[in-house]
């Protein structure tokens, strides 16, 4: 790595940390029901929308209706989705007359979009008529995420407030009592406060540099040099697959769903054109969940809190990206005995370049496949299938530890919490004393919900898996066969599905009616199944009186805290998966380095 | 379940309007005023004539050009592709092989060592650029083509290189077309 690598990847976790409280501040008014300076613009719209669908905003809910809500909002959403898909060709905004999507396909692409996995085992620019990319997939980019922060914001209440007869009790200014909010408002604050607006300022940005924005057809072009395709033809003009594509990637990037409107994604020059967009589209990744970290210190009234969370996903994450970088930056040694030369100087990027594109480079494409799978986005500008072992086994791992470094708008951090959940009570367990956090006492009810939330995606993952590599349907579309880099691809497959990242080694052929139904699967429970435990913790807190802390109370703002954190996610993360890393990317690393 | 029915199919309604219509709408307006020729995909006029996008590679094996990175695309920039060859895949370092016979016979002379962008397949299949090192690498064959010295070749590759954007940001890179373009107007 030389220094221009060095710069570039401390500038953006500078850049990252630097707005998370601000952001976070902002986030915290919003969910608290504050005044922002959006309100003279989007006050009134608010109000509207709540007339609307009658809904009464003092309202507040229980984690039942609660629960009930997102899930009726979600399937209509996954509704709506299915059938835009099916119904694209007759259906205006589709300039290049493309056909109806396959039933199988339209179920996969509906929970993909809805679960905010964003699993893509179609190509956009070959598949989706404009009017399924804006009302199918920016809608459900901008909705999922928002669901998935409500989920988030409604456990935080549940370790805030506390019952009526409580002497903490304060009557929240959003709602009513003894609720853990309202989903519409959330659902409705979220979208117009904070995504919109943030997407409006990424997406204009992203245009600036190159990123497409139009309703016109595919642009035809004409070829500097003809040259002759497969069939001996003369091949003399080039068509320029365009769209309105800027607007929702800024979404998919901020919303931490990732889905490309391209096939290639953030890969193609139309999506992500110059290493400066690749910049914004990285910090877009992580910026909601790291500010959610402050968010949410802010809103449990200790922000140290917040950080504490902040740090320890830090610190997990520069480790990882680390290892990503030097493994793609060292390069290929197949290569080089071809007389390859894979040494980075200025005037070249070195390292492993298949699969990556020139103006990234292999720093920026290491950060971005750490980025994007520590987050759930899954959004890639390389081919993750392409990456050295080690290079792989980053992402792959990232995705497997439930996608709570930073994690997905919402879900990250309350898959986070499940952890921390977690850590305290194996800590109280140690030094024999109830365990709780932030003023709640953790007992058997919270440590059963967290511990669904990490089991789910394992199990998934796993079972998934062994299903696929074991059935002629599961085989039959490896792409890189007969090695361990085949059985790679079948796992990362599961685990991305299973953990709603959207990433792939996108060499495995997925829309066929096998991994579209079992990869759908996934996807739909590693999502619900989810949210409705975190909800149950929060309903499960929001009863609880405060304890007031004490000399046996673990402090959870400390560096033992952080060290301890990481610990638990390590342990959980590596007794789950090092077996099957195993069998695919560490031998593929000792086949590829040992002869 | 049914008092919360009406607030889920009014919200999809509107939320559907509002960031499926009038965000993309509202986008595209401001995007076509501001930035008309990015929001369309920086289309390269020549006499009225589109002649290629600054962002989109094209494909090229004559000798006279620079050649861009390998596409497992094809440079069709309507279905763009990467090759998803693993490490050890023997097609990757079987196409690997094939890029360097391709290089050397166009170009026997040549003994430096050929940088790895040029003989891997980038991430899209539409990868506009090249490392300065690899349009170095071609100068020798480009101006033997074309009956140029390597210094007036060199130096055309040295007006096309785009630095690290800011100054730091990404990989210096010289972008293939217009490098080639400005080829053939010089002469």
């Amino acid at each position: 790595m030389n220094l221009y690598s060095w710069v570039q990847i401390i500038f953006y976790l500078v850049v990252l940390l630097a707005l998370a409280k601000p952001l976070g501040s902002f986030m915290a008014k919003v969910y608290q029901g504050e005044r922002t300076f959006l309100d003279h613009v989007l006050g009134p719209v608010e109000r509207f929308i709540y007339r609307l669908s009658g809904v009464k905003p003092e309202e507040d809910m229980n984690w039942k209706t609660y629960a009930m809500a997102v899930m009726l909002f979600n399937a209509l959403g996954l509704l709506t989705v299915y059938v835009l898909q099916r119904l694209q060709a007759v259906l205006p905004l589709n300039p290049q007359g493309l056909g109806a999507i396959t039933p199988d396909s339209s179920w996969n692409t509906a929970v993909s979009f809805a679960s905010n996995t964003n699993w893509q085992g179609y190509g956009g620019e070959t598949t989706m008529s404009y009017l399924t990319q804006m009302f199918g997939m920016t809608v459900q980019n901008f909705v999922s995420a928002a669901t998935g922060m409500a989920v988030l914001v409604a456990l935080i209440r549940g370790i805030v407030r506390t019952p009526p007869s409580s002497p903490h009790f304060q009557k929240s200014k959003i709602g009513g009592q003894r609720g853990i909010g309202n989903f519409w408002l959330d659902l409705t604050r979220t979208t117009l406060y904070i995504l919109l607006p943030l997407s409006l300022v990424v997406s204009l940005a992203l245009v600036s540099q190159g990123v497409v924005q139009t309703f016109s057809p595919y642009k035809t072009v004409a070829l500097l040099q003809p040259t002759t395709d497969a069939n001996g033809n003369i091949v003399a003009e080039q068509v320029l697959a365009v769209g309105p594509a800027a607007s929702q990637i800024a979404i998919k990037q901020l919303g931490t769903n990732g889905g490309g409107f391209f096939n290639v994604n953030s890969a193609h020059p139309f999506e992500n054109s110059t290493p400066f967009s690749n910049f914004l589209e990285m910090l877009s990744i992580l910026l909601i969940p790291a500010a959610l970290c402050y968010a949410f210190g802010k809103m449990v009234g200790d922000t140290r809190q917040g950080w504490t969370i902040l740090i320890t996903m830090t610190i997990i994450f520069v480790a990882f990206m680390s290892l990503a970088i030097w493994a793609e930056q060292s390069g290929n040694p197949s290569f080089t005995s071809m007389g390859v030369d894979q040494a980075q100087t200025n005037i070249n990027p070195g390292g492993n370049m298949e699969g990556k594109e020139m103006r990234f480079g292999v720093a920026n494409s290491a950060l971005w496949a750490t980025a994007t799978t520590a987050a759930s986005n899954g959004s890639v500008n390389s081919m993750h299938d392409s990456f050295m072992p080690l290079g792989g086994l980053v992402p792959l791992f990232m995705i497997q530890l439930g996608e709570i470094i930073f994690g997905g708008a919402g879900s990250g951090l309350y898959g986070m919490l499940a952890f921390v959940i977690v850590a305290v009570f194996i800590s109280g367990l140690m030094v024999g004393r109830t365990p709780e956090y932030l003023g709640k006492k953790i007992e058997a009810y919270e440590m059963k919900m967290a511990s669904i939330m990490l089991l789910i995606p394992i199990l998934l993952a796993k079972v998934g898996t062994a299903i696929a590599v074991v059935t002629v349907a599961g085989l039959a579309t490896i792409w890189n066969t007969g090695g361990p880099h085949g059985f790679s691809e079948v796992l990362y497959a599961f685990s991305s599905a299973a953990n709603n990242n959207g990433s792939a080694f996108a060499g495995l052929g997925a829309n066929n009616p096998f991994y579209n139904t079992a990869l759908g699967i996934c996807m739909f429970f590693a999502r619900y199944w989810l949210i409705v435990p975190a909800l149950a913790i929060a309903g499960s807190l929001v009863q609880k009186k405060k304890v007031p802390a004490s000399g046996g109370t673990l402090p959870t703002h400390t560096p033992l805290f952080i060290a301890w954190l990481i610990g638990v996610i390590m342990i959980v993360g590596a007794l789950s998966f090092i077996p099957a890393l195993a069998l695919g990317p560490i031998v593929e690393h000792l086949m590829v380095f040992g002869s | 379940m049914t008092s919360q029915l009406r607030p889920a199919f009014f919200m999809l309604l509107i939320f559907t309007l509002i960031t499926g219509a009038l965000y993309p709408l509202a986008v595209t307006g401001i995007a076509q005023v501001l930035f008309p020729s990015q929001a369309n995909g920086s289309l390269m006029m020549v006499d009225g004539k589109a002649v290629g996008s600054e962002l989109i590679g094209q494909q090229f094996d004559d000798p006279s050009y620079f050649w861009g990175r390998p596409s497992a695309a094809g440079y069709n920039a309507a279905a763009s592709s990467g090759s998803n060859y693993g490490p050890l895949n023997p097609a990757l370092i079987d196409s690997i092989q094939t890029r360097i016979d391709a290089l050397k016979a166009a170009d026997p002379d040549n003994t430096l060592p050929i940088p790895v962008d040029l003989v891997t397949a980038s991430g899209s299949g539409l990868d506009p650029h090249i490392s300065v090192a690899a349009a170095l690498y071609q100068a020798h064959r480009v101006a033997a083509a074309r009956g140029l010295s390597e210094a007036e070749v060199t130096s055309l590759v040295e007006k096309n290189t785009e630095g690290r954007q800011f100054g730091f940001l990404g990989e210096p890179r010289v972008n293939v077309l217009m490098l080639n373009l400005a080829l053939d107007s010089t002469q």
